[in-house]
């Protein structure tokens, strides 16, 4: 392991978490300003030109704010808990591939801090692991609405974890590999070769497990702000709830990168003009995040288990069990 | 004979606007509540609010209104902080110092002192509403005989000193302005009907 690697991946690490860290701020503006054009509002229009600036405003408050600790909480655990979201979802960015591979000055990047040959699975696991933000913020909080919330956050990431393994086993049977970049490259032919068209009920049953995933809304009943306030963040103020923030946001876009990697192909053949449809795929799944959010109503907790366990689990598994039969012969 | 009162369905007649709203039947089998998941499932309805919101973004008919620089239309007998009218002609003050609205005031919030000027016109010196009192709620302007006291369409009555709105100067249009004439006709409360020229009859002498 020599020190360019190294340094390499430190300058690559940095990369990744300032630009989704700002990300998650931008992101901020374009929802607010696409749910405000919905509901027939201008949004944020007053800092900066547009209201451009409100981003900004947004992070001083956040970062001037006083940060309190509530008298009865679980002070170590409910410190961590922010920490715990926003770091699993900015870790499972290290097997995303962002870009295809270029070439800077005779040097060839690759814009992905480790392409290891269990990708996806990584993925998958790291942001499982983002249920501890939640449930352990939400138990420490000393407040009902917190705990209510870190219980159905645990009852619904757990449930959906099982559709979007099961959902994604059968594509990775087709591709015969974990690794991101190879299910990217298995798709390099073109349009035609997208695996959302081999793979239509997985590509759905997925994105609707992306959304109880990022936790937004038809399922965003972990912080459903008319019934349990913020749910687990009802307590957190200043940086510590705007890591929870970040966490949120980092996750809606890397769950957007794996949907476009693994259904939409990803950057095709690795030219400019598929790392550009790449950033489109991204932004519209980034889009249909703040669009349903505007459209659609949220689900109690008993219809979103209704739904995973008698809807979309025995669905899954069919559809693995057809694409098993199918590959066989 | 006990007479019942038809709260029910009162507004609910042949002619009228209201309606009942279609209500299906609950599902009391299980085929049914899985009929009805599938209709729901499969008629579309989510991508008709996905539709309905997208059509609303590409139309951009905004609503809103960037209350600082921009303003709504207020109705003309709306009661905003008051003002003192001058005469168009002269230019005097068209308060006579009657003093009516000082009675009325319910609130009792309205002070005024007067003397006799040279020319044997009653002058108002000091006038004076306690606007922390006041409710708005139009008599003064009401049983004004002359117009003179008005609720103006100033509603943004936010200040670090209440005393600062209830200055007889402040309340008074400037002389300047009435010469550029701009001093605004009240339609409000107890001003004149349009067309109330042709109303008026002689008052009869021969019984």
């Amino acid at each position: 392991m020599d020190v360019a690697f190294i340094i390499e991946t430190i300058v690559k690490i940095v990369v990744i978490l300032l630009i989704f860290s700002a990300l998650a701020g931008f992101g901020t503006y374009f929802e607010r300003k696409v749910l405000a054009f919905m509901q027939r509002r201008l949004g944020p229009m007053h800092v900066g030109p547009y209201g451009l600036l409100q981003i900004a405003a947004d992070g001083i408050k956040l970062f001037t704010k006083e940060d309190i600790v509530p008298q009865n909480v679980v002070k170590p655990i409910f410190k961590i808990a922010p920490v715990i979201t926003a770091a699993t979802a900015f870790m499972a960015a290290a097997a995303i591939p962002f870009w295809p591979q270029f070439t800077v000055m005779g040097y060839t990047v690759h814009p992905i801090v480790a392409d290891i040959n269990v990708g996806i699975l990584y993925v998958l696991g790291v942001m499982a692991i983002g249920l501890y933000g939640p449930l352990l913020g939400g138990m420490a909080s000393a407040n009902k609405w917190s705990l209510i919330s870190a219980a159905r956050s645990a009852a619904i990431f757990i449930s959906y974890e099982v559709i979007t393994g099961l959902s994604l086993l059968a594509p990775l049977m087709m591709v015969g590999s974990l690794s991101l970049i190879d299910i990217n490259n298995y798709q390099a032919g073109g349009i035609g070769n997208w695996i959302v068209w081999s793979q239509p009920v997985a590509f759905i049953l997925f994105w609707i497990a992306a959304f109880a995933e990022t936790g937004r809304t038809p399922f965003h009943l972990v912080a459903n702000d008319h019934e349990i306030i913020d749910g687990f963040g009802t307590e957190y103020s200043g940086m510590r709830w705007g890591l929870f923030f970040i966490g949120e946001y980092a996750n809606m876009f890397f769950i957007s990168f794996v949907m476009a990697i693994i259904f939409l192909g990803g950057f095709g053949d690795g030219t400019i003009a598929g790392a550009i449809q790449l950033i489109l795929k991204v932004a519209f799944f980034f889009f249909f995040f703040l669009w349903t959010r505007a459209a659609w109503p949220d689900v109690r907790p008993d219809q979103l288990m209704w739904l995973c366990w008698k809807v979309l689990m025995p669905i899954a598994v069919l559809n693995v069990i057809v694409t098993g039969i199918v590959m066989m012969f | 004979m006990h007479h019942e009162e038809p709260f029910k369905d009162r507004n609910v007649s042949e002619n009228s606007a209201y309606y009942y709203v279609d209500i299906e039947a609950y599902p009391e089998t299980g085929w049914d509540k899985f009929k009805q998941v599938v209709k729901r499932t499969f008629s579309g309805e989510l991508f008709v609010g996905l539709w309905v919101v997208l059509r609303e973004m590409i139309k951009f008919d905004i609503h809103t209104v960037q209350y600082p620089k921009e303003k709504l239309p207020i109705g003309p007998r709306y009661r905003a902080v008051h003002k003192l009218l001058r005469l168009w002609e002269s230019g005097y003050e068209r308060c006579i110092g009657c003093g009516l609205c000082e009675k009325i005031c319910i609130s009792d919030c309205i002070r005024m002192d007067t003397r006799i000027d040279e020319n044997s016109r009653k002058e108002v010196t000091e006038y004076s509403i306690n606007l922390g009192r006041c409710i708005f709620c139009g008599y003064c302007a009401e049983v004004c005989p002359e117009l003179a006291i008005v609720h103006g369409p100033r509603y943004e009555n936010a200040s670090e000193q209440r005393a600062h709105f209830v200055i007889k100067d402040d309340m008074l249009t400037p002389l300047d302005l009435l010469k550029a004439g701009e001093q605004a006709e009240y339609p409000g409360f107890g001003a004149i009907i349009p067309g109330s020229d042709a109303s008026v009859k002689k008052t009869p002498l021969a019984y």
